[in-house]
C-alpha cells in the first residue's frame, strides 16, 4: 500500500452521510448564473449579449489566451443578465444568467467520435479546449494546459487522482463506483494524447467499492490501480505523486517537470464524455452534505445552479446553520451567500449547524511540534504562526512560506488554535503586495 | 431596457436577497483535532499521579504537604502576576499545576513549607510570566526553580528522610540518597564499592532516599506509558537521554567498576527517569522536530552522566535540562526540516 510516510493527519471521516447514495439528479433550476471565471487563468469573454436565446451545450464564453477555459449553458433558455454577481470565492465576478424556460433543448450537431482512440492527440487536444475542460478536483487548472508540456519536458506517467481524502466528501467515490468505464476510457484518451505507457489511478483505501469497480474497469488495459493509505492529504497533487511514484515535485516547480501529468478522476471522465459524445463541461457530481441538510446526497448539478436551489433540492436545512462551505471540511470555502453557483470545481457542499461551529480565541504557541510534524511540505508552520502573530510577514519568505499548500493539517493539530493558514494566507498576500509595489 | 438596468437589477436582486440566513465566515480549515492546551496539561497531571501516590506511600505526610504546598504557590503566583499585570486568566489551562507539581516531586520530602513557596512563585513569576507566558518561556519553570533553590537553600535541599511507608510505623530519620553516597565516595578517593550496593528491586519500585516524586521508577514508567501511548510525548527525548546515561555509563563501569557505577544504578537512582520523560519532554523548551529531540535528549544525557561522574553535585539532571534549554534554538535551527521538492530531480529542467 503506498503513503505519505510520516506526515499527514487522520482527521474525522464522516463520509458514511453519502458514501452508499447513489447519484441523483435535482430538478432544473429557474436560472443558472455561469461566472466567466471558474478557473486558474484568465476569464472567458461572453460570446452572448442580453436578450440572446441559448441551448443546454453551447459556448457562451470563449476562452481569452493559452491558460483559460471556455464556458458553457447548462440549461437552454434567455440570457437575462451579463454582469457582477457573487462567486464562491467570496468576490464577486462576471457572470452569464440564464433564465429557464424550462425546456432543457440540447444544442444540435454535437460530433460524436466512437472509434476516439484512432483519434490524433491534437484533434483530441482541441476537443478537450472547446469543452472547457478544467480540473474538478478543486484546483481548476486548465486541463489542455498540463496536457500541453514545453517540448523539453519528457512526460512518462499520467495520474489519476481518486483519493478524496477531505472528509465527508464522497463524489468521487460514487463516480468510481458508478461509472467507472468512463473514467478509465478517459484515462485512455489522457494516456494517448501523452503519448506514455504508465497509468495509475490512486484510491484511498476506504473506498472499496470503487477500487473493485475501477480494478474491473481496468482489467485489461495496463492501467494500475494503486491503494493509498486513508490519509490527509493523501489526494493533494504532490503527496499523490510521491506516495505513488515516490518522486517529488521540484518546490516552485510542476509534476511535468518530473515526467507526470495528474489529473482528477471527475476530469478524466469529462474528458471521456466530450471526447465520446462532444457533450461539453455543463454539469458535474456534488456531494450536498453535513449535519445541517436535511438529504444529505451525491447529485449531477448544473454549472451555474445556485447554492439556494441546492439547498431546497435537498430538503432544506436542519435547524440554523452555522458555515456553509463550498468544499470539505479542511480546505472549503465559507459563503457568505446562498446565491453563489456551483462551479466546475465545485465537489461537496458542506452545511455545518451552529453549534457545530467553534470559535475560540487562540493563545499563545508552546512549540509543541504537531504542526512540523504534520505538515505535508515539512515546513515550519510554527514560525509562520508566529512571525504572522508579530507583524512580520517578510521574515517567513526566508522559511520558504510559497511553497506551503494551505492544506490544512498545521491549524488541524494545533493545541493552541492557532489560525495557521489563515496567518500564512495573511503572509503570502503580504508578500504579494510588496512584490506589486516594486514591479 | 439597456443591458446596464438589467444587470443592475438583476445585481441589486442578488444583493437584497442576502444575507439569509446569517453565515459565519472563517478561513479553512472548518474542523480541528481534539488536542487543546488544557488535555496536554491535565493529562500530564494525571500521568505524574503514580509518581506522586508512590511519594506519598514512602514518605507520607511530610510529602504530602510540599505537593501541596508547592501547587497552590504555583497557582496563586500565576493568578496573583494575571491579576495585577491585567492579563487573561490561565490558571484553568492546567500548566501552573504542572509547574507545581513537578517542582513538588523534585523536592526532599519534609522540605519546609517556605521553601515550596518560594519554588513556586520563583517558577511561575520569573521563569515563566516575566518571559511571556506559557509558550514564551525559554527554560522549564520547574526545573528552574529547583537549581534556584539548589543553589540558594542547599542545606534545606539536601536533607534526605529515609523511606518510612505510610503503614509501617517507623519515624523519620534522615540518611543520605544513593547518588550522594556515590558522590562521597568518589570525592573521598575510597572506592565505591558499598555505595552502589542497591537493591535494584527497592530502587525500582522506590524504596529508597530521593526527591518525593523520583524514587518510584515503576509508578513514573506507568505515568509515562500513558502519555506516550495518548501520544503527548513522543519516545525520542526519552529514549535519547536515558541512551546516553545507559552508554556512557556502561563504558566507564566496563573500563573500571571499582571507580564508575554501574549503568542500572545510574537509571534506577536520582531524577533520571522523571526527567526524561517529564521534564525534558516539556514541549514549550525543547526542540520542534523529532530529529532535534533526539540531539536535545543526547545532550541531557551526556551532561547528567557528566556531572554524576565527575562534576561537584551529586545530581546533574536539572543542570543537563537546563543547559539543553538554552541549546534549543539552536537545534532547532540547525534540524530544519528538508522540505518536499527542496532537492533537484534529476533530469528535471
Amino acid at each position: 500500500m503506498w503513503t505519505i510516510a510520516g506526515e499527514g493527519i487522520h482527521p474525522i471521516h464522516e463520509k458514511r452521510l453519502t458514501s452508499s447514495v447513489t447519484v441523483g439528479d435535482l430538478r432544473l433550476p429557474g436560472k443558472v448564473v455561469i461566472p466567466l471565471s471558474q478557473h486558474i487563468g484568465a476569464p472567458s469573454e461572453p460570446l452572448v449579449r442580453i436578450g440572446d436565446s441559448v441551448r443546454k451545450y453551447q459556448k457562451i464564453g470563449e476562452a481569452k489566451g493559452f491558460i483559460s477555459a471556455s464556458v458553457h449553458a447548462s440549461i437552454s433558455g434567455k440570457v437575462i443578465a451579463i454582469g457582477k454577481f457573487p462567486h464562491p470565492s467570496g468576490n464577486q465576478s462576471h457572470s452569464i444568467v440564464i433564465e429557464s424556460d424550462g425546456k432543457d433543448e440540447p444544442m444540435e450537431g454535437l460530433t460524436e467520435h466512437p472509434d476516439y482512440l484512432s483519434l490524433d492527440p491534437k484533434e483530441l487536444k482541441d476537443i478537450i479546449v472547446n469543452a472547457g475542460i478544467v480540473g474538478m478536483g478543486g484546483a481548476t487548472f486548465p486541463t489542455h494546459v498540463k496536457l500541453n508540456p514545453p517540448k523539453e519536458k519528457k512526460i512518462d506517467t499520467v495520474l489519476l487522482n481518486g483519493a478524496e481524502c477531505e472528509p465527508y466528501l464522497t463524489a468521487d467515490d460514487r463516480l468510481m463506483v458508478e461509472m467507472p468505464r468512463e473514467v478509465v476510457e478517459g484515462m485512455k484518451i489522457l494516456m494517448h494524447i501523452m503519448g506514455v505507457k504508465e497509468g495509475h489511478i490512486g484510491i484511498e483505501d476506504d473506498k472499496p467499492g470503487a477500487i473493485e469497480a475501477m480494478r474491473k474497469a481496468a482489467s485489461g488495459t495496463g492501467i494500475h490501480i494503486s491503494v493509498l493509505e486513508k490519509k490527509y492529504p493523501q489526494g493533494a497533487e504532490k503527496q499523490l505523486i510521491k506516495s505513488i511514484l515516490g518522486r517529488e515535485v521540484p518546490s516552485g516547480g510542476l509534476p511535468m517537470d518530473i515526467g507526470v501529468v495528474a489529473q482528477n478522476v471527475g476530469t478524466a471522465a469529462a474528458v471521456y464524455n466530450a471526447v465520446r459524445y462532444g457533450i461539453p463541461l455543463i454539469e458535474r457530481i456534488v456531494t450536498v452534505t453535513g449535519q445541517g441538510i436535511q438529504r444529505p446526497g451525491n447529485f449531477r448539478v448544473r454549472i451555474g445552479t445556485l447554492l439556494e436551489h441546492v439547498i431546497t433540492e435537498c430538503g432544506g436545512l436542519v435547524g440554523e446553520p452555522g458555515k456553509i462551505l463550498f468544499g470539505g471540511p479542511m480546505m472549503g470555502i465559507a459563503q457568505y451567500t446562498l446565491y453563489v453557483p456551483v462551479l466546475k470545481g465545485t465537489s461537496g457542499i458542506l452545511v455545518i449547524p451552529k453549534e457545530d461551529v467553534l470559535l475560540e480565541d487562540f493563545t499563545a504557541c508552546i512549540r509543541c511540534g504537531r504542526c512540523v510534524q504534520a505538515c505535508p511540505i515539512r515546513l515550519l508552520p510554527n514560525m509562520y504562526s508566529v512571525l504572522a502573530e508579530a507583524g512580520k510577514p517578510k521574515d517567513a519568505e526566508k522559511y520558504y512560506v510559497l511553497d506551503c499548500i494551505e492544506c490544512g493539517c498545521c491549524t488541524y493539530v494545533c493545541p493552541s488554535r492557532r489560525p495557521i493558514v489563515h496567518q500564512i494566507r495573511y503572509i503570502k498576500a503580504e508578500m504579494r503586495k510588496a512584490k506589486n509595489k516594486v514591479a | 431596457m439597456t443591458e446596464q438596468t438589467v444587470a443592475e437589477k438583476e445585481e441589486k436582486k442578488g444583493r437584497l436577497e442576502e444575507p439569509t440566513p446569517k453565515l459565519i465566515l472563517t478561513s479553512s480549515p472548518h474542523v480541528l483535532g481534539e488536542y487543546s492546551i488544557e488535555r496536554i496539561m491535565w493529562s500530564v497531571v494525571l500521568a505524574l499521579m503514580p509518581g506522586a501516590l508512590a511519594g506519598l506511600y514512602f514518605f507520607g505526610w511530610s510529602a504530602l504537604q510540599v505537593i501541596v504546598v508547592c501547587i497552590a504557590s504555583a497557582l496563586g503566583a500565576e493568578a496573583l502576576f494575571q491579576k495585577i499585570s491585567g492579563q487573561r486568566m490561565t490558571i484553568r489551562d492546567g500548566s501552573a499545576a504542572v509547574t507545581g507539581l513537578l517542582l513538588a516531586l523534585t523536592l526532599p520530602p519534609g522540605s519546609p513549607w517556605w521553601l515550596s513557596v518560594i519554588g513556586g512563585f520563583f517558577a511561575i513569576m520569573i521563569c515563566k510570566q516575566l518571559y511571556g507566558g506559557l509558550g514564551y518561556n525559554p527554560f522549564n519553570p520547574a526545573i528552574m526553580a529547583r537549581v534556584f533553590l539548589l543553589i540558594a537553600f542547599p542545606l534545606q535541599m539536601t536533607r534526605w528522610p529515609v523511606p518510612h511507608p505510610i503503614f509501617s510505623g517507623i519515624d523519620a530519620k534522615t540518611g543520605a540518597t544513593p547518588l550522594g553516597d556515590l558522590q562521597v565516595a568518589r570525592l573521598t578517593g575510597k572506592g565505591i564499592g558499598k555505595a552502589v550496593e542497591l537493591n535494584l528491586w527497592d530502587a525500582f519500585i522506590g524504596n529508597i532516599g530521593g526527591s518525593i516524586g523520583e524514587v518510584s521508577a515503576l509508578a513514573l514508567l506507568i505515568g509515562a506509558a500513558y502519555l506516550i501511548y495518548k501520544q503527548y510525548i513522543t519516545w525520542h527525548i526519552p529514549l535519547s537521554m536515558i541512551g546516553t546515561v545507559m552508554v556512557f555509563s556502561g563504558i566507564f563501569w566496563m573500563m573500571n567498576p571499582d571507580k564508575y557505577a554501574n549503568p542500572l544504578f545510574h537509571l534506577l537512582t536520582g531524577g533520571l527517569i522523571i526527567g526524561a520523560f517529564f521534564m525534558a519532554t516539556d514541549m514549550v523548551t525543547c526542540p520542534v522536530t523529532l530529529k532535534g529531540q533526539l540531539i536535545f535528549g543526547f545532550g541531557c544525557g551526556l551532561i547528567t552522566v557528566i556531572i554524576r561522574m565527575w562534576g561537584g553535585y551529586p545530581e546533574g539532571v536539572s543542570f543537563a535540562i537546563v543547559l539543553m534549554n538554552i541549546a534549543t534554538p539552536l537545534i532547532d535551527m540547525y534540524t530544519r526540516p528538508v522540505r518536499y521538492g527542496a532537492k533537484r530531480v534529476e533530469g528535471a529542467s
